[in-house]
């Protein structure tokens, strides 16, 4: 039976997991910490295809919304606590509506549907937002997830050997090619390696000899105290799209507000890139606030109960790393997901088996190769 | 006066002493109800982090007694619901 270690228990090592068990691959993961330790546990969970442009990414975010209605088929919609809430993006100016507008023309030709929303739909859809917004559009197709529940259903449903507090210190070569991985409880034997390492898969990819640019963008969620159901979707300005595919590296905001099931509302998302420095950055966290409050007039009589950060993994072209690498025959990367992994985990996991077993793919790999960004400056 | 009121009960306290120490100290272990099953909470981290010690002073919700001085006259009562029930 073909040996595949992943490296990695967040959400994609999960999904990868449970894609390749389910292809009938002999699969252990290797993680370092724990289960969803990473950027899994530091996220919102959410499963987007309203954010997402035309393209490669798009293609990979749909077919991987088809496979968690799956998984929420299969596994149980409350042990993934699924969320079918859909996404309102609301636009605070007639420019923004503009360019929301046009946005959402290219996507319904790509098999996104929306419809838009004058300032009365809004409010009639969300009750406590501003009464002065410009509009917005509703996109019914956007999910949510508990990500660290749902990291650790998948992880359980694949029936892979997890070991956990086990740390990958390179890979054991022969003839050429991967045998196994050293590590800090010992070696493991492999015919194939999967670096699902999220925003470690960079230092991850050095320790192989085979090193792939992914970087730390760090971002924070404010939590407030528990409030009775407010917020009915997934609500976000129209310039959190221009910040996700910006490439500066201060500090942007835009606002993403969602309730959640225990009562807390979410409140992102700020990007920076400032390496691993978890500094709670008060400039980060007053400027999200405002514009929460901006959308949503009612939050500013609540308390914030908390504040996390989390590092999203950059890719320089925006795009993740899912394929072989072509320097070190059984390597594969399986990361580079920015702040898109929990939408795009199964289908990632779907490619990735796909390409173990040599079955044919739902979604061309091509764009996705690790080649294109081999030696590009991280 | 160093008394508040707590439910309607008058309270002593010694000064510099948190709203969740007095009551502590006059044997209140009690401060609010959940939001679910009405499940009684009081301190537990005492340092202001966990937010079990939900009170609500002079009719606003949501003050943690750990962190609330106690002062005199303050009408403290158990919180029930969120606090902000009426927005639902």
């Amino acid at each position: 039976m073909t040996r595949v270690v992943i490296v990695g228990a967040g959400i994609v090592g999960a999904a990868c997991a449970y894609y390749c068990a389910r292809a009938g691959l002999d699969v252990t993961v290797l993680e370092r910490q724990a289960v969803a330790a990473g950027t899994t546990g530091a996220g919102e969970g959410n499963i987007l295809l309203s954010d997402k442009a035309p393209g490669p990414e798009l293609t990979l975010a749909r077919r991987s919304t088809e496979l968690w209605l799956e998984l929420a088929e299969t596994l149980g919609v409350q042990s993934l606590e699924l969320d079918r809430k859909g996404g309102v993006v609301v636009a605070t100016s007639a420019a923004a509506l503009t360019a929301l507008t046009a946005f959402a023309a290219g996507q319904t030709a790509d098999g996104v549907p929306s419809e838009a929303l004058d300032p009365a739909a809004l409010l009639a859809a969300e009750p406590h937002l501003a009464t002065d917004l410009a509009g917005g559009r509703y996109y019914p197709q956007d999910l949510q997830v508990q990500p660290m529940l749902a990291a650790a259903r998948l992880l359980a449903a694949s029936g892979a050997t997890v070991r956990l507090g086990c740390e990958v210190y390179g890979p054991q070569i022969d003839g050429g090619g991967i045998t196994g991985v050293r590590t800090s409880t010992g070696p493991v034997a492999a015919d194939h390696v999967v670096n699902a390492a999220g925003t470690w898969g960079g230092a991850l990819s050095e320790r192989f000899g085979a090193p792939v640019p992914v970087l730390p963008r760090r971002g924070f969620v404010l939590v407030t105290e528990p409030l009775p159901p407010l917020i009915r979707h997934k609500v976000y300005t129209a310039d959190y799209v221009a910040n996700v595919a910006s490439d500066d590296a201060g500090l942007q905001t835009s606002s993403v507000i969602e309730g959640t099931r225990a009562g807390t509302v979410l409140i992102g998302a700020s990007r920076e890139r400032v390496g691993f420095d978890r500094t709670v950055s008060l400039p980060a966290v007053r400027n999200l606030a405002a514009r929460a409050v901006r959308v949503f007039p009612v939050l500013a009589q609540m308390n914030l109960m908390r504040v996390y950060a989390g590092f999203r993994p950059y890719c320089p072209d925006h795009l993740p790393l899912i394929g072989a690498d072509e320097r070190v025959p059984g390597l594969l990367h399986a990361c580079g997901h920015e702040g898109a992994g929990i939408g795009l985990a199964p289908a990632t996991g779907e490619l990735i088996a796909g390409l173990v077993t040599g079955a044919a793919s739902t979604v061309d790999p091509a764009p996705f190769s690790p080649s294109r960004l081999v030696g590009a400056p991280a | 006066m160093t008394e508040f009121s707590f439910d309607g009960r008058p309270i002593r306290y010694e000064s510099g002493q948190s709203i969740g120490a007095a009551l502590l100290a006059s044997g209140i272990r009690s401060l609010r109800r959940t939001r679910r099953t009405g499940a009684s909470r009081g301190l537990f981290c005492g340092i202001g982090v966990c937010f079990d010690c939900l009170v609500t002073i002079d009719g606003v919700a949501n003050e943690r007694a750990c962190l609330r001085s106690a002062t005199p006259g303050l009408a403290v009562t158990t919180q029930t619901g969120t606090g902000h029930d009426e927005l639902a």
